[in-house]
């Protein structure tokens, strides 16, 4: 703890600087081992088994690389870089959800509405910090302007149905996500300058909690609890992943404005968020009837950007309002 | 770079960003041999997923079939379907009776290059494509050495329907069957029966 607490009281740089050095020290020791160890000899009977779990892990471990480079280039180039990296993100991860839900040629002027009125409007109040009416945008005046978008259109047929696909995808390709830069931007007292680090803790997080869960659900093979939903979530693996990573949240907690226990409950609210987000994602997708998001990429067996940051969508509103209420942050 | 070469590379930028286009080559590799691409037809954007779905060396000697009434109508749609696309124009009503529409068609393929066509002749927003209509059965019968590929544009009616003009983003695939070619001694119709059910078994079948 004393290492940690000399970490803590660290210049702003330096930590940075530390941080950005274990992250990429440990991604690069990472796919160097992985490559030592595919040179290995392997019995002809295996080899199927072990290309399939080579390519699946080759897959994941260049999303993080991609996704470590991209919060690195979110870091240089301050908010305005990191606001329009992730409203890029929530245009394509809408792009996908949209593709899936199958809306109708009334929908249409809607989508328009979506895409290109309300998307930008809520990352420029990201961008200016206008965090009093970013939090209600879509909620309030985003959920009374689709509908009537919609009902001027003159297409009654499945009029809930439509607009409630439509509203889902907004509330969680853009609101949710949009939240993710507004940590960066959070005013901390005596934490200027630092809200990076809030989003790099968010991130870590839910991604420990991720790993965790899916090591342990095929390492425990226990019952699942929504077999048709998904056939890996269970009680056990999901306690494991959401408390390992309250643990990693914890001892994360020299980057944070937070003390050790306070990263701690922080850190499982966050998880808990994030993996149950993931568990709902699994659920509209089995409705669309589709393994992963992205279109019919079945094919080249790549996933979309929306199973990726899926989870991201349902933590970082929580995690965020979580920490205004506790620590009772000015908005306006 | 010219400016219309720059054009041509925003167009295929904003195609990739609105419906990711994306090319699956299901029955045949992407390659630099003459071939006539046959594909649905549903929107005006059509053309433009095809091309941007093309590998950037395909696109300059794939072209693009351009009725000439409506697309040199002005400066500008002359120079998006000329310098950019380098469409091949056709003239839908005839001057003289003996006048063939396709000899424009059959001069591009004598010169070597590919060509894009929808053989419904119009856009139909129903889901199934209407009967194809005769000129690719002549092109073939003139042609036969050159493969016809059956093409399905899916979803693209859902990112234009007929009648709006801001395109709304949604995913689309084209995708592109295996070689067909004109049988010794097959019929006119059944030629285009054939054709067509080809390009509609390209359909991805994921509900």
């Amino acid at each position: 703890m004393n290492l940690l607490s000399t970490l803590k009281h660290m210049s702003a740089s330096d930590q940075i600087a530390r941080l950005f050095l274990l992250l990429f020290g440990v991604l690069l020791l990472v796919s160097f081992g992985a490559y030592l160890y595919a040179l290995r000899d392997r019995p002809l009977e295996r080899q199927a088994a072990w290309q399939r779990n080579w390519r699946r892990f080759q897959r994941d471990l260049r999303a993080t690389w991609l996704g470590a480079c991209l919060f690195w280039f979110a870091w240089i180039s301050g908010a305005v870089g990191a606001t329009l990296l992730f409203a890029v993100f929530s245009f394509l991860a809408l792009r996908e959800f949209i593709t899936l839900v199958h809306t109708q040629r009334g929908d249409h002027r809607s989508l328009i509405v979506a895409f290109f009125v309300l998307l930008p409007l809520q990352y420029l109040l990201v961008g200016t910090r206008t965090f009093d009416l970013f939090s209600v945008l879509i909620p309030v005046y985003g959920f009374l302007a689709l509908p009537v978008v919609s009902a001027l259109a003159d297409e009654p047929q499945r009029f809930l149905e439509r607009n409630a696909k439509i509203q889902w995808g907004v509330m969680v390709c853009v609101y949710g996500l949009s939240h993710a830069p507004a940590l960066l931007l959070l005013d901390f007292p005596g934490y200027q300058g630092r809200g990076a680090f809030l989003l790099l803790f968010l991130v870590l997080v839910v991604s420990v909690s991720q790993i965790v869960q899916a090591l342990a659900s095929r390492a425990l093979r226990r019952r699942p609890v929504a077999r048709r939903i998904s056939r890996s979530f269970s009680m056990r693996s999901w306690w494991l992943g959401t408390l390992c990573a309250a643990l990693v949240g914890a001892l994360l907690y020299w980057i944070t404005p937070f003390k050790a226990g306070q990263a701690l409950v922080l850190g499982f609210i966050a998880a808990c968020a994030g993996s149950l987000g993931g568990l709902v994602m699994k659920a509209l997708k089995r409705d669309a009837g589709v393994r992963s998001w992205g279109n019919r990429s079945s094919i080249t067996g790549a996933v979309g950007l929306l199973d990726r940051i899926a989870a991201m969508c349902f933590a970082a509103p929580v995690f965020f309002h979580s920490v205004r209420w506790y620590f009772k942050l000015q908005i306006a | 770079m010219s400016l219309a070469d720059s054009m041509g590379h925003l167009l295929a930028f904003i195609a990739r960003l609105i419906t990711g286009a994306q090319g699956h080559w299901k029955g045949c590799p992407p390659a630099a041999e003459q071939r006539i691409y046959i594909a649905n037809h549903q929107s005006h954007f059509d053309w433009v997923l095809i091309w941007a779905a093309l590998p950037h060396e395909l696109r300059a000697q794939t072209r693009p079939i351009a009725a000439r009434d409506y697309w040199t109508a002005s400066r500008f749609k002359t120079w998006l379907t000329s310098d950019v696309f380098h469409a091949v124009y056709v003239s839908r009503t005839r001057a003289s009776p003996d006048d063939d529409p396709l000899e424009p068609l059959l001069d591009a393929l004598k010169q070597g290059d590919s060509l894009a066509l929808f053989p419904e002749g119009t856009r139909s927003s129903k889901g199934e494509p209407q009967a194809f209509k005769a000129g690719i059965y002549h092109l073939a019968e003139q042609f036969p050495e050159i493969p016809v590929i059956p093409t399905w544009i899916d979803n693209v009616q859902r990112v234009m329907p007929k009648g709006e003009v801001v395109p709304v983003p949604i995913l689309c695939t084209v995708t592109f069957g295996a070689p067909l070619h004109l049988q010794p001694g097959e019929g006119k119709h059944e030629f285009l029966e054939r054709a067509r059910a080809a390009v509609m078994a390209q359909r991805p079948s994921a509900a």
